[in-house]
């Protein structure tokens, strides 16, 4: 299976010449830096998705909103798509480039306009980088919540276009709880503002509708975001199990308990394996699964907690529980999650991470399915698990090297998409549809719910130059992919011909 | 409880109106009919879908049909020790889940806890060309495609007809304390906004002109410490219930009632024409004033808010919207909502 823009499935796009780009955006962008030739269009060919490149037909980096305008305004006229690009971390393929579409580099947009301390939120250009936020929010004890494994490098703007989560959703919510306001510019150069410093604003929740749009929909160019103070305490206790479903049971039981953990994680034993090899975080090899729960919040509640989840867990059926004994020690437990991705780099040459939500619930059948899967395709699969909010992070094991292993570990991961989609999930809980999942869409939406998101996309972009082929898939596109996909003798979407 | 056959004579409904080309006036409990702009059309009601559809504490969710009554829900949460936290207004008797998440409305947790907004993971919709759609779903993350559930929370039914809604729940806290705190007006902002910077259990903080009022929510050790240290006297929970659903003297009477949303932690406009009632610690100020609507206005915006009025007589209740966001809400309203069906006016003349 190819991602890649194919323009039978997903779209015609106007054919411009690149000089006769490069000449209208010199001429109506003045002074905007653009990267045209092939040694400095490389860097831009993919992101975090290295899997797959495209080389775009130039890459613009403005500097100011005004210059955004401009080169909107001009591709809107010569009809060039446009993809936008924060810091290209993002694991979906979104800023995957368009042979056909410039690149819109927003990595110029680095400066902290304010940090409101009063206000307890901070104004910030869109290429500032999340842990930035919170490092300039930290003399004020304030911090921005959403801390993506990638916070060192990736952009707010970024977050705001994919939602981004963290390790700490369940208690701190994703970005779209977390920002109060995004100016935004639309392809045809309008710039926009959604939301406000208040904490609501006059009309439509278009800010709810945005945050999250990969990029269809507008250029974010200014974000609002609100500043937490930070907990006096956090302790985190590291629970060793022999089974995974026990592992799995004490997440709802530590939930409905009355316990909200700022961050509570699962690894399974592949995955417990490979990050004690990389980090040494003192993890228990034997292990099944190990649950990972951090309390945080006031010194005599934390204590009180800590209490409760300790007799929780034991009940569930642990082999084992330690506590943090100091900061240093809470460090090294979260370092062996943290690394999980890389730790996994380094058992295998290739691995490919899913992103599926399900309902907690369903979690021992999911993993039991998931096992299942991965001896049928003959790939091994490490399983790691935001456990708190549902958010499943398999990584197939596969050498892309070897013919057909990439294929099959993207069947597989198909495979692994819908059955998140059958227990009731979704295809994708914080790393986005990107160009990755565009299949996967048609199985989590019937073809009345695509048309919804069709038209909410006309009413932001009418022409369809934002980064298409993107997020939503086109009919086509369903119906060729529901072909491959044909349950039980029954054609997906019988309402479209068939030739 | 037949939800099946509620679901398909709504979509009758829908389906009959696109048909005749006759807008729908959407209405649940009607608790709300007060706020935004009258809507002339056939008036459909969604009660008849009611119940809930799915409750499963140890996943933090429900979901519950439009038309179930608020307080069945708050009831079933509250045998399992669960809240919505955004502890929505009643306002009157008979308030349903739909016509809560349709008006967006949240009560005095949210500063700390989140709107209603924030709460909804997903809902279906009956669409303007009468299909029975769905979107988001019962889990907590969930980035395909574009987030059309939170933007229904206080869409006030312009965007399609709301079934049935899925929210997260969180633990009612184990621990309550209310305070009354003898500070004035603008002590209190300066000690929220100095408070605001610290981990402290405050869920809820008003001041009626007299007193400050602040709730404590948490654990046993943080609230008993946190109501040590910032003193007082203890007052009754109930003011909390009374402030949410309006049912404090502020509120009665004729005058003219505006909501101010202001930014956080802001000390407030000193030319407020009016008697005042502070709530959100100062991020939502109601004002009883029969001040020309310009002048309230432009001193909310000054202040970097939005005044709305919500009782009282105008052909624009709800604060104006820039022209270019204006023109951009009436593109989605055109493409969601070609035929206008959907409670049309009921938010701005237009849309």
């Amino acid at each position: 299976m190819n991602i890649l823009y194919d323009e039978r499935l997903d779209g015609a796009l106007a054919a411009v010449d690149r000089a006769v780009l490069l000449a209208a955006l010199r001429t109506e962008a003045p002074d905007v830096t653009l990267l045209h030739e092939p040694e400095q269009l490389r860097p831009y060919e993919c992101d975090g998705l290295s899997a797959y490149r495209t080389v775009p037909l130039a890459v613009a980096l403005p500097e100011s909103i005004e210059q955004v305008q401009a080169i909107l305004r001009c591709c809107s006229r010569l009809q060039v798509p446009v993809v936008a690009r924060g810091a290209g971390t993002g694991l979906s393929g979104g800023a995957l480039p368009l042979e056909k579409g410039i690149l819109l580099s927003m990595a110029r947009f680095k400066r902290i306009l304010a940090v409101d301390p009063t206000a307890c939120l901070a104004r910030v250009q869109p290429g500032v980088r999340n842990l930035a936020i919170s490092e300039a929010a930290a003399p004020y004890g304030l911090y921005y919540a959403p801390d993506p494994s990638s916070q060192i490098a990736c952009s707010i703007g970024g977050n705001v276009a994919e939602n981004a989560g963290g390790v700490h959703c369940l208690k701190y919510g994703l970005t779209v709880h977390n920002v109060l306001r995004v100016d935004i510019v639309l392809m045809d150069g309008e710039r926009v503002t959604l939301g406000s410093d208040a904490l609501d604003s006059p009309g439509l929740d278009l800010l709810a509708l945005f945050v999250g749009s990969e990029g269809l929909l507008g250029i974010v160019v200014e974000v609002t975001v609100k500043l937490l103070p930070k907990p006096e305490v956090a302790r985190v206790l590291l629970a060793s199990f022999d089974d995974v479903r026990q592992a799995g049971q004490a997440v709802g039981d530590i939930i409905g308990a009355g316990v909200i953990p700022g961050g509570l994680e699962m690894m399974d034993n592949l995955a417990i394996r490979a990050s004690e090899a990389f980090v040494h975080a003192g993890y228990p090899v034997e292990a099944a699964a190990i649950l990972l729960c951090e309390l945080d919040g006031v010194e005599a509640d934390v204590t009180a907690d800590c209490e409760r989840v300790r007799d929780i867990l034991l009940k569930a059926g642990a082999t084992d529980i330690r506590q943090a004994l100091d900061e240093n020690q809470r460090k090294q437990f979260w370092s062996g999650r943290k690394n999980a991705f890389p730790a996994v780099g380094r058992i295998s040459p290739d691995y490919y991470c899913m992103d599926g939500t399900i309902p907690r619930r369903a979690l021992p059948m999911v993993l039991e399915k998931i096992a299942e899967l991965s001896r049928q395709f003959a790939l091994r699969v490490a399983n790691v698990f935001h456990a708190g909010d549902g958010n499943m992070h398999p990584l197939i094991l596969f050498d892309a090297n070897k013919p057909g292993e990439l294929e099959r570990a993207e069947d597989l991961g198909g495979k692994i998409l819908e059955l998140c989609v059958a227990v009731g999930g979704s295809i994708t809980g914080e790393h986005g549809v990107g160009r990755e999942k565009i299949n996967q869409m048609c199985t989590q939406f019937g073809p009345d719910e695509l048309d919804v998101f069709r038209a909410v996309k006309v009413a932001f972009d009418p022409r369809g130059l934002l980064n298409p082929g993107k997020n939503i898939p086109t009919l086509a596109r369903c119906a060729e992919f529901g072909r491959l996909h044909v349950h039980g003798g029954q054609w997906p979407h019988a309402e479209l011909e068939r030739f | 409880m037949g939800h099946g056959a509620a679901v398909d004579r709504l979509v009758d409904q829908v389906r009959a109106a696109a048909a005749a080309g006759t807008p729908l006036a959407i209405r649940g409990g009607d608790t709300k009919a007060f706020l935004g702009r009258p809507v002339a059309g056939t008036r459909v009601d969604t009660r008849e879908h009611n119940g809930i559809v799915h409750y499963d504490p140890n996943e933090l969710v429900i979901t519950a049909c439009a038309g179930t009554p608020l307080v069945d829900i708050e009831a079933t949460l509250a045998e399992r020790g669960q809240m919505l936290a955004c502890e929505a207004p009643h306002f009157s008797a008979g308030t349903t889940f739909g016509g809560m998440v349709a008006s967006g409305v949240s009560g005095p947790r949210r500063p700390w806890s989140g709107a209603v907004r924030d709460f909804v993971l997903g809902c279906r919709i009956i669409d303007s060309r009468a299909s029975h759609v769905r979107f988001g779903g019962e889990v907590m993350k969930n980035v395909a495609g574009y987030d059309l559930s939170r933007a229904m929370a206080g869409s006030f039914g312009c965007l399609g007809l709301l079934t049935e809604v899925s929210m997260k729940v969180l633990p009612v806290p184990p621990y309550r304390v209310s305070l009354r705190i003898e500070l004035d007006v603008q002590q209190s902002l300066t000690q929220l906004a100095h408070w605001a910077r610290e981990p402290l259990p405050i869920s809820a903080a008003c001041h009626d002109g007299g007193a400050l009022m602040l709730r404590l929510e948490g654990g046993h050790g943080s609230v008993k410490a946190t109501a040590a240290r910032l003193g007082g006297s203890r007052m009754d929970d109930g003011f909390w219930q009374q402030l949410r659903d309006h049912q404090l003297p502020f509120f009665a009477g004729t005058r003219p009632l505006w909501r101010l949303g202001l930014p956080t932690n802001k000390q407030l406009p000193n030319n407020l024409p009016g008697e005042v009632l502070i709530d959100w610690a100062g991020a939502q100020c109601w004002l009883r004033s029969d001040a020309p609507v310009q002048q309230i206005r432009e001193i909310a915006t000054a202040a970097g808010g939005h005044a709305a009025l919500w009782r009282g007589d105008s052909d624009m209740p709800f604060p104006p919207l820039p022209p270019a966001l204006f023109a951009l809400h009436r593109r989605l309203k055109a493409q969601l909502d070609p035929r206008g069906l959907f409670n049309p006016g009921r938010m701005y003349a237009g849309l």
